[in-house]
């Protein structure tokens, strides 16, 4: 821990290359790159040219432990995390048992303490059991060890107003937020795919953007009306961010969400009726890419959060409507966002520093995350060769799970080297234990 | 020809117009006193049932047979999510078997494609329909019928109005037969409620019409969809005698046709319902042709993807 390291060459949020020494888990030192040799006893790395950016935060991750861990458990998706240049990570709840209690939500902390790759914080659950009945014990939750901050039935929406309401008030107490995964149920029985021509022709269920605006549109109601924190998990219509947008012009606190996925993909793949394009919400059409990229760039979706959700082999690779939800995406993460954001002049390094790392980690209160890149704060950091094309292997990935809808695309941007307060997670691109 | 049917769209105009031309040729097998080819001697063409279909699935094993095919008939029950066998399972077993064909009927959209595209065999596939998506041979047969009953029997359908009234949304017929029908020069009108009718409806090759009155003395076909009564209680309708008023073929309407119109209904009927008894059997209904229609369409799929050869020897069919 009390390693000693010079990441060399590298330019903080793209500026001038720098020479950043790392010492006792806080940046010590920030100096022109060009410095002398390093001092006995601090490891150099050489990064020349690489993008410094502050460790990555995830608000959204499914790490399916307890209950799944043959898609993925704490560990494997800790791994692939800090492969994606993540430094903490935050755990839906909808794992088996559910994260409804204390006990849950402390058991998954600990285990990511325990694999020790990210900070691995736990989201409790709204409901008991995701059931949608009665509210969980969001007191407990807070007040353990785990801290959390962040409640979501995720996977299911609170779609009882009266509840929602309920949790939007009592989680003031300790300055919760609610994230809201928004399906209106009854508007999307059976639904497969986006509502619209293609499922038109494929013979897919319809899944309309409506069943998504209808509960945000009630939710930033309802926040307003009690005054609340209220996040937007995955945003993925237009009209969901016209809703957003004017919800912050009257000073509403909402804030949300973006995947990598709804920035890149369009409901068209699903014409190959190939099940790894299946997700929720579903991917939706061109329109509505252009509509989240231009909200992400102007700060009306304030983060990427990857709704990171491994699968195993056998819950995809079956028929479509027999299929589950989900995409995996922390390995790609940051490369899709240079893809769609960074390269097409819609995000510099800075926007980068802040939709990934500065704002969720503001958004799920994690003090010690998303820091500036300044002497004397902790040494949560991430490199990336910027220039550096690389494809995509789900093989590769740490974890059980292959679903990556990317793979064997060629995607920009490698991930080399990722700290942990001051500890390497990654280096070179590899795990480091 | 394309190596699977998979959707009516994967057809084009010649490839769609060969098929008619070839099940036109296999038709005239039925004149005659010994009703088989040797096309197909010493393949194997498996009918994969995920749904009850015995009329689909008997005529595709009629048409597999006067081919000449080995037919195994493979009825798997369930789908993958609620018992045994997978769907990849079940075309690794049929991969081992030597399949040269699969004909397969499933509750999913897109599971032909899934079997056809995911690696799993080498086989040509053949959609005999799959969840609310398509039903290419239903369409062709479809096709085929209204070419012989308003076309002399050649060429397209260029120019002929088809309606095509009910469960839209629903309708894995529909759905094949606007494909086909665009292909095939025909003019295509979809009559029903609109809670019947796909969002994205609007970008199909169609006229969409709400009123069934409206399209009928325009019409030369009319092709009445299957409406299930279960419909009405996830509301798409308040009830089956108001759907039936406004949506059925009654003897009445029939009697707006132009004289030589036809009707058709893939089977089976909702007497009373989408249909009225005296217009399923009135004379110019050719619902009953349909059926055997069915085995000449299906034999000129089955030859034209399995027996491999893209422009049948005159003198290869004339046996």
């Amino acid at each position: 821990m009390s390693e000693r390291i010079l990441l060399q060459g590298v330019r903080p949020l793209g500026g001038a290359p720098t020479d950043v020494l790392i010492a006792d888990g806080v940046i010590a030192d920030l100096t022109p790159a060009g410095s002398p040799a390093p001092p006995e006893g601090v490891r150099a790395l050489d990064l020349s040219g690489q993008i410094l950016l502050p460790g990555l935060v995830d608000l959204h991750t499914h790490l399916r432990e307890p209950g799944r861990e043959d898609a993925e458990t704490v560990r494997s998706g800790s791994a692939a995390a800090a492969l994606g240049g993540f430094t903490a990570v935050h755990a839906m709840a909808n794992t088996d048992p559910v994260a409804d209690t204390a006990g849950v939500v402390e058991q998954v902390f600990r285990l990511g303490q325990e694999a020790g790759y990210v900070d691995v914080h736990p989201v409790g659950a709204v409901t008991l059991g995701l059931g949608g009945e009665q509210l969980a014990e969001l007191g407990a939750m807070a007040d353990s060890a785990a801290h959390v901050r962040v409640f979501s039935d995720d996977g299911k929406c609170v779609d009882d107003a009266l509840l929602m309401r309920r949790a939007l008030e009592y989680v003031k107490a300790f300055d919760g937020v609610i994230a809201q995964h928004a399906q209106e149920p009854r508007l999307t029985v059976g639904a497969q795919m986006n509502e619209g021509a293609v499922s038109a022709i494929l013979g897919l269920r319809g899944w309309p953007a409506a069943a998504e605006e209808s509960i945000i549109a009630r939710d930033i109601l309802l926040t307003a009306h009690v005054g609340s924190r209220l996040h937007v998990c995955h945003v993925s219509t237009a009209g969901s961010v016209d809703l957003i947008r004017r919800a912050k012009e009257r000073g509403i606190a909402v804030t949300a969400e973006v995947t990598p996925h709804h920035l890149l993909l369009t409901d068209e793949l699903a014409r190959s009726y190939d099940p790894i394009y299946k997700v929720n919400p579903p991917l939706r059409t061109d329109r509505d890419v252009q509509a989240l990229r231009m909200a992400l760039a102007d700060g009306t979706i304030d983060i990427v959060a990857t709704d990171h959700a491994p699968h195993t082999s056998e819950d995809k690779d079956c028929e479509w409507d027999a299929a589950a939800f989900g995409m995996i995406g922390l390995p790609t993460a940051l490369s899709v966002v240079i893809d769609t954001m960074v390269r097409p002049g819609l995000l510099d390094w800075a926007g980068v520093a802040d939709r990934l790392s500065a704002a969720p980690a503001a958004i799920g209160r994690v003090p010690d995350q998303g820091r500036p890149i300044a002497v004397g704060e902790p040494a949560n950091l991430t490199a990336v060769a910027d220039d550096d094309e690389w494809t995509v292997d789900p093989w590769a990935f740490p974890g059980p799970a292959r679903n990556s809808p990317y793979r064997r695309m060629t995607l920009p941007g490698r991930v080399t080297t990722t700290i942990l307060r001051g500890r390497p997670t990654v280096v070179a691109g590899d795990l480091q234990w | 020809m394309i190596p699977h049917l998979l959707s009516a769209a994967d057809l084009d105009h010649e490839d769609a117009v060969l098929v008619l031309d070839t099940a036109a040729e296999m038709a005239t097998l039925s004149d005659r006193s010994v009703k088989k080819l040797p096309a197909l001697r010493g393949k194997t063409v498996v009918n994969l049932f995920f749904e009850d279909s015995t009329r689909t699935r008997i005529s595709f094993e009629a048409a597999a047979k006067r081919l000449s095919a080995d037919v195994i008939n493979f009825s798997a029950k369930g789908s993958s999510v609620s018992k045994g066998e997978t769907l990849k399972d079940t075309a690794l077993t049929l991969q081992a078997m030597g399949a040269d064909a699969v004909v397969i009927r499933h509750g999913s959209s897109g599971a032909p494609h899934r079997l056809a595209e995911a690696g799993w065999i080498d086989g040509a596939v053949v959609n005999a329909g799959d969840g609310t998506h398509e039903h290419p041979t239903q369409a062709l047969l479809d096709a085929f019928t209204i070419r012989r009953h308003l076309r002399g029997g050649e060429g397209d359908l260029s120019g002929l109005r088809v309606t095509i009234v009910g469960d839209v949304l629903h309708s894995r017929v529909a759905r094949s037969n606007v494909h086909l029908l665009d292909t095939l020069g025909a003019k295509v009108t979809v009559v029903a409620p609109p809670t019947l009718l796909p969002v994205g409806v609007e970008e199909w090759p169609v006229t969409v019409s709400y009123s069934l009155d409206d399209p009928l003395p325009e019409s030369d076909a009319v092709m009445m969809l299957r409406v299930q009564r279960e419909r009405m209680n996830a509301a798409f309708f308040p009830s089956a005698r108001e759907y039936s008023r406004r949506y059925g073929l009654d003897q009445v309407r029939m009697d707006m046709l132009p004289e030589h119109a036809i009707v058709m209904h893939p089977g089976p009927m909702n007497r009373g319902m989408e249909i009225a008894d005296g217009v399923a059997d009135h004379d110019r209904s050719v619902i009953v042709e349909q059926v055997a229609n069915g085995v000449s369409v299906r034999m000129a799929v089955l030859y034209l993807l399995v027996g491999g050869s893209r422009q049948p020897e005159p003198t290869e069919v004339i046996v």
